[in-house]
């Protein structure tokens, strides 16, 4: 499968070779098990398999809940609290389910931050990123409506809020919503079609993630130096690589076994600490909590949603230029999926020619502004909209477009990069002594 | 220079994320020790059997409990009755039959009752509906050591009754003045220029629900204000989330598995390794 020469399996004769005539599954397993790895690849490089044991967690304890939950108005948060009372271990599958999401997400964002360092997203793994992209849109997709489920008052006035994005749009936005929650407000269809939904798209993240893995199996993974691995000869290949089997699925095993320690902790210890208080009450249409919050992990994208009001210059222009069809409302909508579309769109938005952040010096400290950017807005997207919040929101949000819009491509021209080594053998040599020494 | 980067976005987040959940009004939430707090921390039996005591000679007047099996009363790691007292207990309640549609004895298959008489909220869950701590920085971490702060919560609003304010000596008619009670109204004359409330709390509905030797504890424990208060927050706590033992037991468990499992995965990783590389160059 892989463009990096190496070893293939070889059927011996009798049933190896019977059944690889016929169905080579064997010889993908094997293809895949064995491709051969930048033998350089770094801790941040660990994030996608603990993102394969959260998908299966997911999976696995979402089914088993399914057996013992009742997607009805009236019958759903009394089935949750059956299930943290009377199933078997009903407390620890839930518990797992609810704070795997949240471990799915920290991994997804590390993963992906790990990526717009060391570049990649560039060419040729264009098709890797945008694929995990859609990756992440159904993953937040999905959480958003599992957290309707349990029927909370977050549950039910999350799934108000958000599903009035859509009510934003102009003209057609009225009508998109009611189709979306199968009425005039959120009720019973509207948690049926999430129930079913939530179900279904892990299945297709599954789908996607198994394309994710052809895409970056065909053209090699990234590594810390951003140099391609070799491929003019086997053994050219095998100086810069080592085969995924041992070395990188024991060292990953091993990374996955601490992140799981600091996991089950929370799940035993604090397993509330990532909720809201109020999901522990039972959904009421007439009584709206006093802060609507979403998830920790949406909280980027909403104080985004938020920044961009009526009294920013930016919005004013346009609902002027746009004879008042875009208001600050649909703006803000705009805006927030126009922070995941730019940052879908970084392959043809960064202008260098180097790939590895390590090499750019100029890059380094906009990438560290981007990082401390998400954990400011993160933390804002929770704040109140009074005082001087609003400010650090508008500041925060337009610092992230101007990273993929302005800075990336600017520096791509600007910026003088350091010297990269020739080949990752010899950066692999000048930071570790040779063994056989 | 990525490594550097990564850890403090990390642990920036970790602390910014709690801040989500900080809940408004300046009510007051005092913070005391409950058995059951920290990774270590257990139910008191005997405590909760006192807490379900003042639930039912107190509470129950008006609350219900609606999704606490009775018979839940005799689980280990909870009140731990015998299950011949937990018989007894459920007959003082009366159930309508699923299937006759009539009136019954409650079993200890049922559930405590819902009661909806004086429009009180239903307390199976209050103890973790409420968060009483966010701290250090808003990071909600001390949750870890010191609980959600939920049974505090009630304990507090148990305990916090006081006179009318100065700003309001009359009151609000038919609300009782309340330091730890944030949600409720607050009598125009206790507000600011902005419109906010300048007095700890608020008023509540509930009038004063306890006061010393209410109960007669059986095991002999002076019922004084403050205790039956802690006890039926403990107990309240318990009824939120009955299975907090057995989920810390499961939690020892896998955090001591995978402890073991890591290190060994770190020394099979180590020597794996160290035929293809080296020790780190300067």
């Amino acid at each position: 499968m892989a463009g990096i020469p190496h070893d293939h399996y070889e059927p011996k004769p009798g049933i190896q070779t019977w059944l690889h005539k016929r169905l080579p599954i064997v010889s993908l397993a094997y293809d895949t098990l064995m491709i051969p790895t930048p033998k350089n690849l770094n801790w941040m490089w660990i994030w996608g398999i603990v993102l394969a044991f959260c998908l299966v967690l997911q999976i696995v304890t979402g089914i088993v809940l399914v057996m013992h939950y009742t997607p009805h108005v009236d019958l759903a948060f009394a089935s949750v609290e059956h299930i943290m009372r009377d199933v078997n271990g009903g407390h620890m599958l839930r518990y797992l389910h609810a704070n795997g999401a949240s471990l799915f997400f920290f991994a997804v964002y590390l993963h992906i931050f790990r990526g717009l360092y060391y570049g990649s997203y560039k060419a040729p793994r264009e098709v890797t990123w945008i694929v995990g992209m859609l990756i992440y849109l159904a993953m937040m997709a999905t959480a958003f409506m599992g957290y309707v489920l349990p029927w909370g008052q977050m549950s039910f006035w999350g799934a108000t809020v958000i599903t009035g994005l859509f009510g934003a749009i102009p003209g057609v936005g009225p009508t998109i919503q009611e189709w979306l929650l199968g009425g005039p407000a959120v009720d019973n269809a509207t948690l049926n079609r999430f129930f079913s939904l939530h179900y279904l798209l892990p299945f297709v993240i599954a789908a996607l993630v198994a394309i994710h893995i052809w895409a970056f199996h065909t053209t090699g993974n990234n590594n810390p130096t951003g140099v391609e691995v070799r491929r003019t000869s086997k053994e050219d290949a095998e100086k810069d690589t080592l085969p995924f089997w041992p070395y990188f699925v024991i060292k990953d095993l091993f990374a996955l076994a601490v992140v799981l320690v600091v996991f089950f902790a929370i799940v035993g210890f604090m397993p509330n600490f990532l909720g809201h208080p109020d999901n522990y009450i039972e959904a009421n249409p007439l009584s709206t909590p006093a802060h609507i919050v979403p998830e920790w992990y949406f909280l980027p994208f909403y104080a985004i949603l938020r920044a961009f009001t009526a009294d920013v210059w930016v919005v004013m222009f346009v609902n002027w230029v746009s004879f008042g069809i875009i208001d600050a409302k649909f703006f803000g909508v705009l805006a927030m999926f126009g922070a995941i579309a730019v940052m879908a769109l970084v392959p043809w938005l960064d202008t260098s020619a180097v790939r590895s952040g390590k090499y750019r010096p100029k890059f380094k400290g906009w990438f560290a502004l981007l990082c401390i950017d998400f954990v400011v807005l993160t933390w804002v997207g929770a704040m109140p909209t009074d005082g001087i919040y609003p400010y650090i929101s508008l500041i925060a949000a337009t610092y992230w477009f101007a990273y993929f819009l302005v800075i990336l491509p600017l520096l791509g021209v600007l910026e003088k990069p350091l010297p990269q080594p020739a080949t990752i053998e010899e950066d692999f040599k000048s930071h570790y002594a040779d063994p056989a020494e | 220079m990525f490594r550097k980067i990564a850890i403090s976005a990390v642990s920036a987040l970790a602390l910014t994320t709690g801040a989500a959940f900080a809940a408004g009004g300046g009510a007051h939430v005092e913070d005391f020790a409950f058995s059951f707090e920290g990774p270590f921390g257990t139910f008191e039996e005997h405590q909760l059997q006192r807490g379900l005591q003042v639930f039912t000679e107190v509470c129950a007047a008006c609350h219900g409990l609606k999704f606490v099996p009775i018979r839940s009363l005799s689980d280990e790691g909870g009140p731990h009755l015998p299950e011949d007292q937990v018989r007894a207990y459920a007959k003082q309640f009366t159930v309508i039959d699923k299937e006759t549609g009539e009136e019954r004895e409650a079993v200890p298959a049922d559930k405590f009752p819902a009661n909806t008489a004086a429009a009180a909220p239903d307390l199976s869950l209050m103890a973790k509906a409420r968060a009483g701590f966010h701290g250090p920085y808003g990071s909600g971490i001390n949750q870890l050591m010191r609980g959600i702060g939920g049974p505090e919560h009630i304990f507090s609003v148990l305990t916090g009754y006081e006179e009318n304010p100065a700003c309001a000596p009359d009151g609000i008619d038919g609300f009782y003045y309340n330091t730890a009670f944030a949600n409720g109204g607050v009598a125009d004359s206790c507000k600011d220029e902005h419109g906010l409330s300048t007095v700890p709390g608020s008023w509540i509905a509930m009038p004063p629900p306890i006061a010393d030797d209410q109960v007669t504890y059986q095991d002999g424990t002076k019922a004084t204000m403050h205790q039956m208060s802690e006890d039926v927050s403990a107990f309240l706590m318990w009824a939120a989330e009955p299975q907090m033992m057995a989920r810390k037991d499961a939690g020892f468990k896998a955090v001591i598995f995978l402890t073991v499992l890591a290190s060994l995965l770190y020394l099979t990783n180590k020597r794996l390794w160290s035929r293809v590389k080296g020790p780190k160059k300067h």
